[in-house]
């Protein structure tokens, strides 16, 4: 792919307030081990990971917790040294508010690292590195949280996009980490480059990060493989499919992925977990959390995955019973419980500020502005959307007016005058669609199973009479007669029993 | 004149060859009525309805001979769709035929099960697994929830449970925000 200095400003957008200085100002924090730690077993797209450990059991920091069970799965560690004291279900941070599997870790303090050897990369096969990355526990650190190492199976590669956009408010995670972890992070790119054996990898950054910009262009003077590419600051540049429009000119439709025009893309924080298992042998045990909003000292974060997020929230000022929002306010949810704790898919915690929370209070009826489809980045029309989620017309929603081209950032609900959580109404409209359709395929495959019962049961009459005829036919005159004879002979015999005992 | 008749006549021959020629090339296999009907029928195959099945119910729809809302399984949303389909009024379920139940699979308690294979007969999706005189046990994945196999068990071991809600399968929920007050 041909690199020019031209962006390319894709359709709609917003340029909301970013709020990102207030999380900006000190250095990231780590606080102390954490009493007790509570990790999910699952913390990724894909199937439940298989438990390794048991409760009682001594744990290490690093040692692994549970197991991947197919490709499309991935590992979880313990955080730091300790005893299992619970294998139990436990309040997640997922906007259904619904309990999932957890391993509740009492830590000693020690933080005492398991002995990890050293990866020799060069030794191993690509499919002995597929293997190896499965059980390190990375997946895409940006929250949609896909295994990593599916990402980097593939020879298609051409180009790496390094997703450095971090184009929703408030969030700053990934601009700390790259100011102050730049080393860590190159090494992540370049890995990830030799890995997918690539020669160029472009780091896309909005303009509205100087310091991280400046930081990296000084590491990267004298690198020739790895440019930055500087984008403005407008939402949501930091969707996959607009930033590699903004840097490259190229339209991927809904049908494509970046994988069809030898792209991948990846986000800073999985490539920074990239390059510390590749130098230093180190899963993923703790990621960067943006701590922020309506607190008194917003802050970035290092927390050990499964940290109670309330020792976070109270370090920064906060009060327990304050309302947060996983994620940015564009496209993050309300935490239904807020004693949960961090997990791998925690960008940020957003305590929400008066004027979220009016917000989220209210909504008036559409006048038919049509502002959000004048900011609609996936060209839809919301309004309709909107109308047709609303009256449950679902087959509309999917065949006119492509309801699954959306992405969900928020745009329309941002710019809505009347402020209508059209979101929602998205995202419930896609469950149910969703839904609808695994209903029909359960549906179609007891349709499936009735039917071939019902074959069957016809098909054994038949096989049964047929059985009979043959063993009818089969049996000649003669034989007949005999058995008629030896009947005969028998009911005789019987009849002359009775005689002999009336007399 | 003879030239008009033999107009006429070569253009009709020709309309009765086109028309022909259609009804077999475009012929259909069986009822598509029946089939657009048993596409919106739940496949639970549980016989609530009193038909032996989807399928016949179907068939006894298309034919006038059954009501659309004898469907507990299907629900509400099945009645609608139905009514949609067939151009017809709307009308509440039938409750003679049931209640709509939240989604719920057999359970065999294995400890009890004698092996007597009648639930095997009973199932008709043969979602159960199982010889005289050994353990059965279900297919969960297989099981349209029917409740089938609950009469034939003489000791009965088979008990229907309700299938949870996890993060695998929950649903975003319509959004309710009250209207706001004008002033």
């Amino acid at each position: 792919m041909e690199l020019t200095d031209k962006i390319f400003k894709f359709f709609g957008g917003i340029k909301p307030n970013g709020h990102k200085s207030i999380s900006t100002m000190n250095p990231i924090k780590r606080l102390p081990i954490p009493k007790k730690l509570i990790i999910p077993v699952r913390q990724h797209v894909g199937k439940v990971p298989n438990i390794k450990v048991s409760v009682g059991e001594r744990v290490l920091k690093g040692q692994i917790l549970a197991e991947p069970v197919a490709n499309i799965s991935a590992a979880t560690h313990s955080s730091s040294s300790g005893t299992v004291i619970a294998i139990e279900s436990n309040k997640i941070p997922h906007p259904s508010g619904l309990p999932d599997l957890c391993i509740t870790i009492e830590t000693d303090g020690k933080d005492e690292w398991i002995k990890n050897d050293k990866i020799d990369r060069s030794r191993l096969s690509s499919e002995a590195l597929y293997e190896v990355m499965k059980f390190s526990g990375i997946v895409g650190l940006g929250g949609a949280t896909f295994p990593t190492h599916i990402k980097l199976n593939s020879n298609k590669i051409k180009t790496l996009i390094v997703n450095a956009a971090e184009c929703e408010p408030y969030i700053t995670c990934d601009d700390m980490a790259m100011q102050e972890k730049t080393k860590e992070f190159i090494e992540g790119i370049q890995i990830t480059m030799d890995i997918l054996k690539i020669p160029h990898a472009i780091i896309g950054i909005e303009d509205n990060k100087p310091k991280a910009i400046e930081k990296l262009k000084i590491s990267l003077s004298g690198s020739k493989n790895i440019s930055i590419k500087v984008v403005p600051t407008i939402y949501p540049s930091g969707d996959e499919k607009r930033l590699i429009y903004l840097m490259l000119g190229l339209k991927i439709s809904k049908e494509k992925r970046p994988v069809d025009f030898g792209i991948q893309v990846f986000n800073v924080a999985t490539l920074i977990s990239l390059g510390r298992f590749f130098y230093h042998s180190e899963p993923v045990i703790s990621r960067i959390v943006t701590v922020t909003g309506a607190l008194k000292r917003p802050n970035n974060y290092e927390a050990l995955i499964g940290t109670p997020i309330q020792e976070l929230i109270k370090d920064a000022g906060g009060s327990p019973n304050q309302d947060i929002i996983m994620g940015g306010p564009m496209m993050g949810f309300k935490l239904p419980h807020t004693d949960v704790s961090v997990t791998k898919a925690m960008n940020c915690l957003l305590a929400m500020t008066d004027d979220m929370k009016s917000k989220d209070t209210f909504e008036m009826p559409c006048i038919r502005c049509t502002k959000c489809v004048e900011v609609c980045p996936a060209q839809l029309q919301p309004q309709e959307l909107y109308w047709h989620a609303k009256s449950k017309q679902f087959e509309k929603l999917t065949e006119d007016y492509k309801l699954f081209d959306c992405i969900e950032c928020g745009c329309c609900s941002y710019v809505c005058p009347s402020n209508i959580p059209l979101v929602q109404y998205y995202r419930y409209a896609k469950s149910e669609i969703r839904d609808q359709l695994k209903s029909s395929e359960v549906a179609d495959i007891a349709r499936e199973r009735n039917e071939f019962r019902l074959y069957r049961i016809e098909r054994e009459k038949k096989e049964r009479a047929e059985r009979n005829a043959q063993r009818r036919a089969q049996t000649s005159d003669i034989d007949k007669k005999k058995l008629i004879e030896e009947k005969k002979a028998a009911i005789a015999e019987a009849m002359k029993r009775i005689e002999e005992k009336e007399k | 004149m003879i030239a008009a008749i033999l107009i006429i006549l070569s253009i009709t021959a020709f309309i009765g060859l086109v028309l022909g020629y259609a009804s077999i090339k475009l012929k259909t296999d069986g009822d598509p009525i029946i089939d657009r009907i048993d596409k919106i029928l739940p496949q639970t195959q549980c016989g609530q309805c009193g038909y032996p099945g989807c399928k016949p119910y179907a068939t006894a729809i298309a034919n006038g001979e059954a009501d659309i809302n004898q469907c507990p399984p299907g629900g509400d949303d099945g009645v609608h769709k139905l009514a949609d389909l067939l151009g017809v009024e709307y009308k509440p379920l039938n409750a003679e035929h049931g209640e709509t139940k939240p989604k719920s699979i057999a359970i065999i308690d294995e400890s009890t099960c004698i092996g007597c294979t009648l639930c095997i007969q009973a199932c008709p999706v043969d979602a159960i697994i199982g010889a005289a005189k050994q353990m059965h046990t279900i297919v969960e994945k297989e099981c349209t929830g029917c409740e089938l196999c609950l009469p034939p068990c003489p000791v009965d071991c088979i008990e229907m449970v309700e299938i949870p809600e996890t993060t695998d399968n929950w649903k975003w929920k319509y959004p309710i925000h009250p209207i706001k007050q004008q002033h």
